[in-house]
């Protein structure tokens, strides 16, 4: 299959065509012409977003997302690779349920679904689970993480590290520390203290990122530290990058945008775990992600069906969905506050995720021979969000309504085409 | 005023003053021959409560009852609530009976507003405590308590000097009397452990102490709060008796009060934890008048959701 992507602009404001032939990248240059012809009409071609902190709750809670409802929702938010989060039921801790998940991906056939595996065994915290079993599985997992709970044990966390540099695994912690925590509700600070809601304090969070980093350059391994919510925890991970220590670090769109005083109504669809933050750490966030310390978004895109939020605020689930806002997220958190440009986008959002977590053939720059996972981005756009309009099948978003900047045109995976004008096409099984 | 009544965030100190009338109106009523007023027949009350209290229930009940309103009283225990039917469920069925107002007591902080906010139900919705947020109908008890014993303070609270002393933590009732006291202009003091003390306090308009003995001469008002054992267990205090040695109103720190200063507490009371029973039972508290009082102004906030037209038009008709 062979077609031609013309008047892409790219990000230094060049304007190519493209031939993609076979799945790659075939040609770039001008006046090219050769096989079906998809007019970019000058918007941003970029290497497809990756994720690498998804929920797509299959197996189990299929009422939520599935596999294939959550890649749909990715590729209409530009995602050519996602990383399905362990939390499922049964648990993603054996060979065999991340080899369901990769699979059902592969059927699903709408971006790269790589697993992540859990690392203790039923997220229980107690023993580790078969990570070199699920590291040599058809899914080839390199990416553990307990994510909804923290890896508390120290010992435990410690061995997990240890463990994974057989084969150049990585932890990613979930960092809540949960005696600091237990049944809090929302960020402790003003606003739990007026709404009578129990605190998450910073310092729960804070207290895990600081002994992870001192564990990971004890024993010389890699950690990931999942959605940073603090501005104590950029500083934390900007002396640990100082010291050289292997560590990386992410955050999620709505922490990049959203605050506590949100909660004030109780509104569930704010809930989150990591909560909502102050205007200080949001400041923080947007900082260390444009200088760096910060090394990538990560959506946590966590869905939950309306009954699991239409209640009151201590009985609703934890999470929002994310998939399909994250860009634009990003783009009005970041670059429309002139914190970043374009390229450093394309790099926190698709070249660095895909380089921690290895995958190979995605966050490529855009070259004759590199996968053809591609995203074509109207920068001009605005839309409004419409929960209704969401291909995921849970409607638990936080940007209802709110005008965002930046619409995903066309999703190209592999090289076949999966969003055309913001509508998914194409599905079906990856070769 | 507001259709709903969540917190005292939704009274202006005008409005609050206006319940205060009202009830003291509505006293003048109770002393006469007829205590039972028309004014709500044909309307619906329910009392949706998610947890036991039999105190403030009966006292909405009794309020809604002196009213003429039709009483239906729905308690979670024993219920299809402790089957798994969910709120949004129990509000439903409220909307199909034709409930005209909701009285409801939860667990989670802020159910009632969610109650109020879902569009699940229409009626008014009276937050009768959520969880460790607000209980504002006991704020405005506590205000009319007040007032009743201060007249110099009929028309506002300036000068008036209150310590709340206790869990202000875990306690709704705290939160709604610091909104309520100071929004009528009283100067509040909280008096507690730092462990029972919320980390946002600073954005309190209020002033906060550790040592209740340096303030007992300074206040008009001593709000005692309950003390759960249970806060224990969770190391907010060593034992029960350092609190009471140290937060505990006993007989010497009662005679230490200055000359015309009340005693309040909420109820229910631990004698003995952080009243004495000397204390609770001494001429300066008002803890049964608290709960007269609050049958008052559980009338008023009925009537003013409800009623609607001037008090006296709908007495004399």
């Amino acid at each position: 299959m062979e077609f031609t992507i013309t008047n892409a602009r790219l990000i230094d404001d060049q304007v190519v065509d493209v031939i993609v032939s076979s799945g790659v990248i075939a040609e770039i240059g001008n006046g090219l012409n050769k096989g079906e012809k998809i007019d970019a009409a000058k918007n941003l071609l970029i290497p497809g977003l990756v994720d690498l902190h998804t929920h797509l709750r299959e197996p189990g809670r299929e009422d939520s997302e599935t596999v294939a409802t959550g890649s749909m929702a990715a590729a209409k938010g530009g995602f050519t690779a996602i990383s399905a989060m362990a939390n499922t039921f049964p648990v993603a801790d054996t060979a065999g349920v991340v080899e369901q998940v990769y699979r059902l991906g592969q059927e699903a056939g709408f971006c790269d679904v790589f697993p992540i595996g859990a690392v203790t065994q039923g997220l229980a915290g107690k023993s580790l689970a078969e990570l070199g079993a699920m590291a040599n599985s058809k899914a080839r997992v390199r990416i553990f993480s307990d994510d909804g709970k923290c890896v508390s044990d120290p010992l435990l966390m410690r061995r997990a590290l240890e463990y994974v540099k057989t084969f150049n695994g990585i932890i990613a912690q979930h960092a809540q520390e949960p005696a600091l925590t237990v049944d809090s509700q929302m960020n402790e600070g003003i606003v739990s203290s007026k709404l009578g809601l129990v605190g998450w304090p910073a310092v729960a969070e804070e207290a895990i990122i600081a002994r992870d980093i001192l564990l990971a350059e004890h024993v010389g391994s890699r950690l990931h530290i999942c959605h940073l919510t603090t501005a104590g925890g950029v500083d934390l991970v900007r002396f640990a990058k100082s010291r050289g220590i292997n560590v990386t670090a992410e955050v999620t769109p709505h922490h990049l945008l959203l605050t506590d005083d949100l909660v004030t109504d109780y509104d569930s669809v704010y809930k989150v775990n990591p909560p909502l933050r102050t205007e200080r750490d949001v400041l923080a966030l947007r900082k260390g992600l444009a200088d760096g310390t910060i090394d990538i978004v990560g959506t946590d895109h966590a869905p939950h069906p309306t009954e699991d939020k239409d209640c009151e605020w201590q009985s609703a689930a934890f999470g929002m969905v994310g998939l399909e806002t994250a860009l634009s997220v990003v783009v009005k958190a970041m670059i429309e506050t002139k914190m970043m440009t374009w390229a450093d986008l394309v790099d926190r959002m698709s070249i660095a995720p895909a380089k921690i977590a290895g995958y190979l053939h995605h966050g490529q720059i855009l070259k004759v021979g590199a996968t053809a996972n591609l995203t074509i981005i109207d920068s001009n756009a605005n839309w409004i969000v419409d929960r209704n309009r969401l291909a995921s099948k849970s409607k638990n978003t936080p940007f209802e309504g709110m005008q965002l900047p930046s619409r995903v045109v066309h999703t190209f995976l592999n090289g076949k085409q999966v969003l055309s004008n913001g509508e998914i096409v194409n599905g079906g099984a990856i070769e | 005023m507001n259709k709903h009544l969540l917190s005292i965030n939704d009274l202006s100190a005008d409005e609050a003053f206006e319940i205060l009338n009202t009830a003291s109106e509505l006293a003048k009523i109770s002393d006469g021959p007829m205590k039972k007023l028309p004014t709500l027949r044909g309307r619906t009350v329910v009392n949706l409560f998610f947890e036991d209290s039999t105190r403030t229930r009966i006292s909405f009940e009794s309020a809604a009852k002196r009213l003429s309103a039709d009483v239906i009283n729905f308690s979670a225990k024993g219920s299809s609530v402790s089957k798994g039917e969910s709120l949004k469920d129990t509000a439903q069925t409220l909307q199909a009976m034709g409930a005209d107002a909701v009285v409801i007591r939860h667990g989670a902080s802020g159910a009632a507003q969610r109650l109020a906010d879902s569009g699940w139900i229409s009626a008014s919705v009276i937050n009768a405590g959520d969880g460790t947020h607000e209980h504002p109908t006991q704020a405005l008890l506590d205000a009319y308590t007040i007032r009743s014993k201060f007249p110099q303070f009929n028309q506002s609270f300036d000068g008036l000097r209150v310590a709340i002393v206790g869990d202000i933590l875990h306690s709704r009732v705290a939160r709604s009397n610091v909104l309520l006291l100071t929004k009528l202009g009283a100067s509040v003091t909280l008096v507690a452990p730092p462990t029972l003390i919320p980390v946002g306090v600073a954005d309190w308009k209020v002033k906060v102490g550790y040592d209740l003995d340096s303030v007992l001469k300074e206040v008009d008002v001593l709000m005692m709060l309950r003390v759960q054992s249970e806060r224990m267990a969770n190391s907010f205090f060593p034992s029960e008796r350092e609190y009471s040695r140290g937060y505990g109103l006993d007989i010497t720190r009662l005679n230490s009060l200055s000359k015309n200063a009340i005693v309040m507490h909420p109820g229910p009371m631990n004698r003995g934890l952080e009243i004495s029973a000397e204390s609770a039972d001494s001429h300066r508290s008002v803890v049964l008048d608290q709960v007269s009082n609050g049958v008052l102004v559980r009338m008023a906030v009925l009537y003013q959701l409800l009623g609607g037209a001037t008090l006296t038009g709908e007495v004399s008709a």
